[in-house]
């Protein structure tokens, strides 16, 4: 116990040594998930539109009035001819031209049925989907109102559950804690484990008394600490900073952080068996885990629209499970019984890289 | 004067596949000793050293380090020798006296014993002004005395050490090599590998290892003898070609 004491004291002098890497460690988390919850949005206000109209009739005024009104879209130009749409979208001052045709007003009341024109600009596609989506909801509901139209006599209501108004906060904070937790366990003990491997020190550990189990786990304890007291530091971003929900158990939750960050250090370690230094050791985290971790695990790119054989390796990473899980928990407010499958399926791959792990370091030692 | 064996080894053999990285070695090294053991590079000197220090089991063959089978009881072995590598061996982001108190706490050493070595090692090394200097900032040639020192800061029964001397300046080496004198006269054996050959020539006894066999074994004067020569260059030539 007394050499496992000064096993972890030396641990932790090291990571508070090395001050750049601390200030790093610390400071992505809560750079990342500023940057996302403040920068990366997919909801939309005040976006900048143009309007051509061709008709310029009593419907057209009053529609223009409504989107004018809008929280969503700011009128930046009225435009006078077709040409101009070219114009205006190349020097990138609008990302959307309405346009109405001739006999708008005209269509509408009689027909009840006038077709208008979106055009966007789709070098921004995600941008360009929502912007037109919004725009298409305000024409129905105007259409709705006016004609008092009950045409295909059903009245659609989207409700968002569990993020009513679409913040794409509650998509990045269990995002980025996964990411961070990911980088921190795996990225920082296979360098640690690796720089002891460059120097020579593994050498004389392994000569020493300790034993390759308390090596281990006098090597992933600082780590396991550092990912908590991380994790907690972005959930209190998410919570304070962003009104993220919290509608679940603190016990549940930390319970799954403390699985996934274990699987993680474990998964480091593996790295660690393989890799003889620190460039190695970094390299493989980064291609190996962090790619995808963040294109594969639905946190960016959802797994439902991915290509049958990506789908199928999504299930081997563990970050996939555990954003599903911190999401349910924190937004859904469940219970165990719920994620009871995701929780199983952590556990076993944390198993499977511990035995394989162990294996591993048996061989070296051979 | 009785001679104690505080290593024996039999037969012992290592091997990776087909290849015999150790094949079939016998030697026994005394208490107080300062037994050299030289090769040529890949001549199966580090496979050697990982069998005898207990991180590695042989293939075949037995051997006995500090009165500890290195197959059966691994751990007793392990509190009994002291190791120090070519690569260097203390940790640079740590002072001094933090290496110390490491390398004291996992050989479970209590930490008056601790403190008791570190004044110790401060005087007998004249550490004074550097105690609480990160290694990182400490010449190599000092560095290279305090992880002898700390290599040995449990009294072990024999220290091994795997080209100790690699990169140093000739006085450093010499100064070294008072060290390692002054260890093995308080009784603590010291196992030496190098490819200096006049550091050979400091030994009680050479070894010389080629392809994994034990070709020479004896004292400096034997082996010029024996094999005709003026130093044990000449010697390592012979042998090695």
């Amino acid at each position: 116990m007394k050499t496992f004491a000064a096993f972890v004291r030396k641990e932790f002098k090291h990571i508070f040594r090395d001050r750049k890497t601390l200030i790093i460690l610390f400071g992505m988390p809560i750079v990342m998930v500023i940057m996302f919850g403040f920068a990366i949005r997919t909801e939309i206000s005040n976006s900048r539109i143009a309007i051509l109209d061709h008709a310029k009739d009593a419907h057209s005024q009053k529609l223009k009035g409504k989107i004018a009104a809008s929280e969503y879209f700011n009128v930046v130009a009225e435009l006078n001819s077709e040409e101009e749409i070219g114009e205006i979208f190349k020097r990138g001052d609008v990302k959307l031209v309405l346009v109405f045709p001739q006999e708008f007003g005209k269509d509408l009341v009689n027909t009840k049925h006038s077709p208008i024109q979106i055009i966007t600009d789709a070098s921004d596609p995600n941008t360009a989907n929502i912007l037109s989506s919004y725009l298409q909801a305000t024409f129905q509901s105007y259409v709705n109102e006016e004609l008092h139209l009950q045409a295909p006599n059903l009245n659609i209501t989207t409700r968002m559950m569990f993020n009513p108004e679409n913040k794409s906060v509650y998509m990045f904070v269990p995002g980025v804690m996964t990411i961070i937790l990911m980088l921190v366990s795996a990225l920082m003990t296979s360098i640690t484990v690796a720089k002891e491997k460059e120097i020579g020190t593994m050498e004389i550990l392994l000569v020493s008394p300790l034993k390759p189990f308390v090596i281990i786990l006098g090597k992933i304890i600082p780590y396991l600490v550092l990912a908590l007291i991380i994790a907690c530091t972005i959930l209190l971003l998410g919570l304070y900073v962003f009104d993220m929900p919290m509608n679940g158990s603190y016990y549940l939750l930390f319970g799954e952080i403390f699985l996934f960050v274990l699987c993680a250090l474990v998964l480091g370690l593996l790295i660690s068996t393989v890799a003889n230094s620190q460039q190695t050791a970094m390299l493989i985290s980064m291609m190996a885990l962090m790619l995808p971790s963040i294109l594969l695990s639905g946190f960016i790119f959802p797994i439902s629209s991915m290509p049958i054989p990506l789908q199928v390796i999504s299930n081997a990473i563990p970050a996939k499970w555990f954003i599903i899980v911190i999401k349910n928990i924190m937004l859904k407010g469940t219970g165990f019984e719920a994620i009871a499958f995701e929780t199983g399926v952590l556990v076993f791959i944390t198993c499977l890289l511990t035995l394989i792990a162990i294996k591993k370091f048996k061989i070296r030692l051979e | 004067m009785e001679e104690e064996k505080v290593i024996e080894v039999k037969n012992l053999s290592k091997h990776f596949g087909k290849f015999k990285a150790v094949d079939d070695i016998s030697f026994d090294v005394k208490k107080g000793e300062v037994f050299g053991f030289l090769g040529a590079n890949g001549a199966g000197k580090t496979t050697a050293i990982k069998m005898l220090t207990g991180i590695w089991s042989s293939t075949s063959g037995q051997a006995t380090v500090a009165g500890f089978d290195i197959n059966k009881n691994r751990n007793k072995l392990k509190e009994n020798i002291g190791y120090m590598s070519q690569k260097f061996s203390l940790y640079e982001d740590l002072t001094f006296k933090e290496n110390v108190r490491f390398y004291g706490g996992i050989y479970g050493l209590s930490n008056k014993e601790i403190k008791l070595k570190t004044e110790e090692m401060i005087e007998h090394l004249e550490l004074d002004n550097i105690q609480n200097t990160m290694i990182s900032d400490i010449p190599l040639g000092w560095k290279q005395k305090i992880a002898f020192s700390v290599a040995v800061i449990h009294r072990p029964k024999i220290v091994f050490l795997d080209e100790p001397t690699s990169g140093v300046d000739p006085i450093t080496r010499r100064q070294f090599w008072d060290l390692i004198y002054e260890t093995a006269e308080s009784g603590i054996t010291v196992f030496v590998t190098t490819h200096y050959m006049d550091e050979a020539e400091y030994c009680d006894r050479i070894s010389m290892m080629v392809q994994g066999r034990i070709e020479a074994l004896g004292s400096l004067d034997e082996l010029l003898t024996k094999h005709q020569a003026k130093n044990m260059d000449e010697v390592f030539v012979k042998l090695a070609r």
